[in-house]
C-alpha cells in the first residue's frame, strides 16, 4: 500500500519485506483497528490517554476541535482551543468547542502562570516561528505539556533523502514548495532542545507511518514517523 | 444579503407600575418600555433572544414599518429568516432602554409628579438598571430564560451584565465589539461630547423642552466626535482621503474637505431625531460600566457567578473598543473556567464593523447560534 495513495514522487518503493509485514498485520486486523479507536485519530487518542479526568486543558492549534470535543465529553475536562485559521475556528464553533482565535507566534500573553494542568500542541510545532518561545510559554501556563511532531529522521524519510528527494508521506504530506512546515527536526534534535531549555521529557510515544504504536524500547528516532512527548519542569 | 427581511413590524408597549429602583438610589415610580419582537416564541418558551442596543440604537432592530417602509431596523442585516440570528429558530426581542428617546420612558417623557417633561430631573441610568428593566419585560412576556442575549458595543456590556445579574436566566452571551470598562481615552471622548451639548445656549440645563428648543448644535458636535471614534483611520482614508469638496482650497472655514461634509451631515441628521439628554445619560452609563470594580478590579472574580456560555467578537481596526479589550474579557472568562470562544474579525471599518455585513463575522455568528439548543 502507499505508493498510489501517497502520490508525488517520493517514498516510491517499499521493500518486499515491509509489504509482507503490512499484509500480515492487515489480516490480523491490527492496522485497521488502531487508527479508528473511539473515532479519534490515533495520535490524538494517544494524547487523550495522558489526560486525566477534570483537568484544565489548553490545546494549541486545535484545528476543528476533535480532541477537545472528545476530552470534554469523555473526561469532563475544562478545555480551550487556540486556533488562528478562520475556517477551523468556525468548525469549532459548530461543534460547541471553546475556541480562542489567536496567533500562537505571539505567545500566550493573558493566560496566568500555571493555570492549566496540560497544554497540548498536536503537529503544529514544526510550523511555528518561535519554537523555543512557545515551548517555554506552554510550560509557563501549564503544569505539563504534550507535543506531537513528525520525525524527519524516520527511516523512510532518511531513505528518501538518500535517494535525493525530500520526503513526502502521510506524516509529511506536502511538497517542499508548499509545506506549511518551517522547522525540520528529529526526535533526537527535540531531546537536545529540551535539555537546552531545561525541559524534562517524562514519556515518549511513537507511531510508524501506518499509525501503529511502537514499543517504548524501540529506537523512535529511526522507527517513528510521528512522535509524542509528555513534558514538564523538574 | 443572505436571508430575508422579517417584513412589516409593529412596536409594542409595556407599562410597569411597580417602581424601578436605580443603582444611583433614585426611583422611577412607573415606566414604559417599547419593544419589538420577531419570530415565534416556542411552546417551551426556550427560544427567546434579547438584542441590546448601543448608544444610538432602539427597539427597532429589524424589519420596517408599514407606514414608513424606509425606516429599516438598525440590525436588519443580522436578524431575520435565514440571517445569522435566524428568526425561524429564535424569538427575538428588541427593547428601547429606559432613558431612551424612541418611546420608552426617558427625559422627554412627562414626569407624573410635575406634569412636565423630566428633562434635567431624569435620574441617571446604568447598564445594570437597563438589564433590570429588560428582565422585568421578560417576566411579563413569560420568558424565564433567554437562549441568548446579544449586543454590540454598549449592547455588549448589557449582554455581559445579564450573565452577572441573572446567571440562571441566560444560556449564551454574544458580546461584540465591546469592553469590560471604558478607558480614560473613551471617557475623554464622552466628556467632550457632553460638554458640546451642555455648553449649547439652547441646552437650558437640560430643560430645553420648556423653551421649545433643542441644543441642536451641541448634539451635532457630540455626534461628529462620536463618528470619528466609530471609523478607523484606514476607513476614513479610503472613503474620504483628503478629497476636496470643490476641487480646490477656498481659504474658508466652510466645508472644504469631504470628511468635514460627511461629519456635518451625520451630526446634523442625528441632531434632528435624537434627544440630547438621552445622549448625556447614555454616555454616562458607558462611563460607569465596570463590573470588576466591586471585586477590586478582578474581572475573573466578577465573572465567577456567570453560568452562561460566551462568544466574544472583536474587529481588527476597532480602536474605540479594540481587540485587546475583548481579549481581557476572554482571559477573565477562561480564568473563571467559563465556556468562552473568541474571534477577531479582519475588518477595515473600525468600531462600526459590528453593524455591517461581513461574511466571516456573519458566518461565525451563524455557526455559534446553530449550536445553541432551544
Amino acid at each position: 500500500m502507499g505508493e498510489q495513495r501517497r502520490g508525488g514522487c517520493a517514498v516510491r518503493d517499499h521493500s518486499e519485506r515491509e509489504r509482507r509485514e503490512w499484509e500480515v498485520e492487515k489480516e490480523s486486523g491490527e492496522a485497521a483497528e488502531e487508527p479508528l479507536r473511539a473515532g479519534l485519530r490515533f495520535d490524538l487518542q494517544a494524547i487523550a490517554d495522558w489526560v486525566l479526568p477534570g483537568e484544565r486543558v489548553l490545546d494549541l492549534g486545535c484545528g476543528d476541535g476533535a480532541l477537545l470535543a472528545y476530552l470534554t465529553q469523555e473526561k469532563g475536562v475544562v478545555g480551550y482551543g487556540i486556533e488562528n485559521d478562520l475556517n477551523k475556528v468556525i468548525a469549532c464553533l459548530e461543534r460547541g468547542v471553546n475556541v480562542i482565535q489567536s496567533d500562537l507566534d505571539r505567545g500566550l500573553a493573558g493566560f496566568e502562570d500555571g493555570f492549566f494542568d496540560r497544554v497540548i500542541m498536536s503537529q503544529a510545532l514544526q510550523a511555528m516561528h518561535n519554537t523555543q518561545g512557545i515551548l517555554q510559554e506552554m510550560l509557563r501556563v501549564g503544569r505539563e505539556a504534550v507535543v506531537s511532531f513528525p520525525n524527519f529522521a524516520f527511516w523512510k524519510h532518511r531513505k528518501s533523502v538518500l535517494e535525493g528527494r525530500m520526503p513526502v508521506s502521510e506524516s509529511l504530506p506536502h511538497q517542499w514548495f508548499n509545506t506549511p512546515n518551517i522547522r525540520f527536526f528529529t526526535v533526537a534534535d527535540f531531546v537536545t532542545l529540551c535539555e537546552l531549555l531545561d525541559i524534562v521529557v517524562f514519556e515518549w510515544r511513537g507511531f510508524d507511518d501506518e499509525g501503529r504504536a511502537l514499543s517504548p524500547a524501540d529506537d523512535l528516532n529511526f522507527l517513528a514517523a510521528l512522535a509524542i512527548a509528555r513534558l514538564g519542569r523538574r | 444579503m443572505v436571508g430575508r427581511s422579517v417584513g412589516v413590524v409593529t412596536p409594542q408597549r409595556m407599562v410597569f407600575e411597580e417602581p424601578l429602583v436605580l443603582r444611583s438610589g433614585a426611583v422611577l415610580p412607573r415606566y414604559e418600555l417599547v419593544y419589538e419582537t420577531y419570530g415565534e416564541l416556542n411552546a417551551a418558551k426556550s427560544n427567546a433572544v434579547l438584542v441590546c442596543h448601543a448608544l444610538s440604537g432602539s427597539h427597532h432592530v429589524a424589519g420596517y414599518y408599514a407606514d414608513d417602509p424606509r425606516n429599516v431596523g438598525w440590525w436588519d442585516n443580522f436578524v431575520g429568516p435565514g440571517k445569522p440570528l435566524d428568526t425561524r429558530k429564535f424569538f427575538v426581542i428588541g427593547v428601547n432602554n429606559v432613558g431612551g428617546c424612541f418611546g420608552s420612558t426617558g427625559p422627554r417623557s412627562i414626569d407624573p409628579t410635575t406634569g412636565e417633561p423630566y428633562g434635567s430631573r431624569f435620574p441617571f441610568v446604568t447598564v445594570e438598571d437597563w438589564v433590570e428593566a429588560q428582565a422585568r419585560l421578560a417576566d411579563r412576556l413569560g420568558i424565564a430564560e433567554f437562549a441568548a442575549v446579544i449586543g454590540g458595543s454598549l449592547g455588549g456590556m448589557q449582554a455581559l451584565s445579564w450573565a452577572l445579574q441573572f446567571p440562571d436566566r441566560v444560556r449564551h452571551v454574544l458580546a461584540i465589539a465591546t469592553t469590560p470598562k471604558l478607558s480614560a481615552q473613551n471617557i475623554a471622548f464622552n466628556e467632550v461630547a457632553r460638554q458640546a451639548i451642555m455648553s449649547d445656549p439652547d441646552f437650558h440645563g437640560g430643560d430645553y423642552y420648556r423653551y421649545g428648543v433643542v441644543p441642536k448644535r451641541g448634539l451635532m458636535l457630540a455626534r461628529m466626535i462620536g463618528h470619528i471614534t466609530y471609523l478607523s483611520d484606514d476607513a476614513m482614508a479610503e472613503k474620504f482621503g483628503r478629497t476636496l469638496k470643490y476641487g480646490e482650497v477656498r481659504f474658508s472655514y466652510d466645508v472644504e474637505f469631504e470628511i468635514e461634509s460627511y461629519l456635518r451631515y451625520q451630526g446634523e441628521k442625528f441632531s434632528r431625531y435624537f434627544d440630547a439628554n438621552t445622549y448625556l445619560l447614555t454616555t454616562r452609563a458607558l462611563d460607569y460600566f465596570d463590573p470588576a470594580a466591586e471585586y477590586g478590579g478582578d474581572l475573573a472574580q466578577a465573572f465567577a457567578r456567570a453560568e452562561a456560555e460566551f462568544f466574544v467578537l472583536s474587529f481588527s481596526t476597532d480602536w474605540r473598543f479594540s481587540p485587546v479589550r475583548s481579549r481581557e474579557i476572554v482571559a477573565a472568562l477562561v480564568h473563571s473556567e467559563k465556556r468562552v470562544s473568541y474571534l477577531e474579525i479582519e475588518s477595515r471599518a473600525g468600531h462600526d464593523s459590528f453593524l455591517l455585513e461581513h461574511p466571516h463575522y456573519h458566518a461565525a455568528v451563524r455557526a455559534y447560534l446553530n449550536g445553541v439548543r432551544v
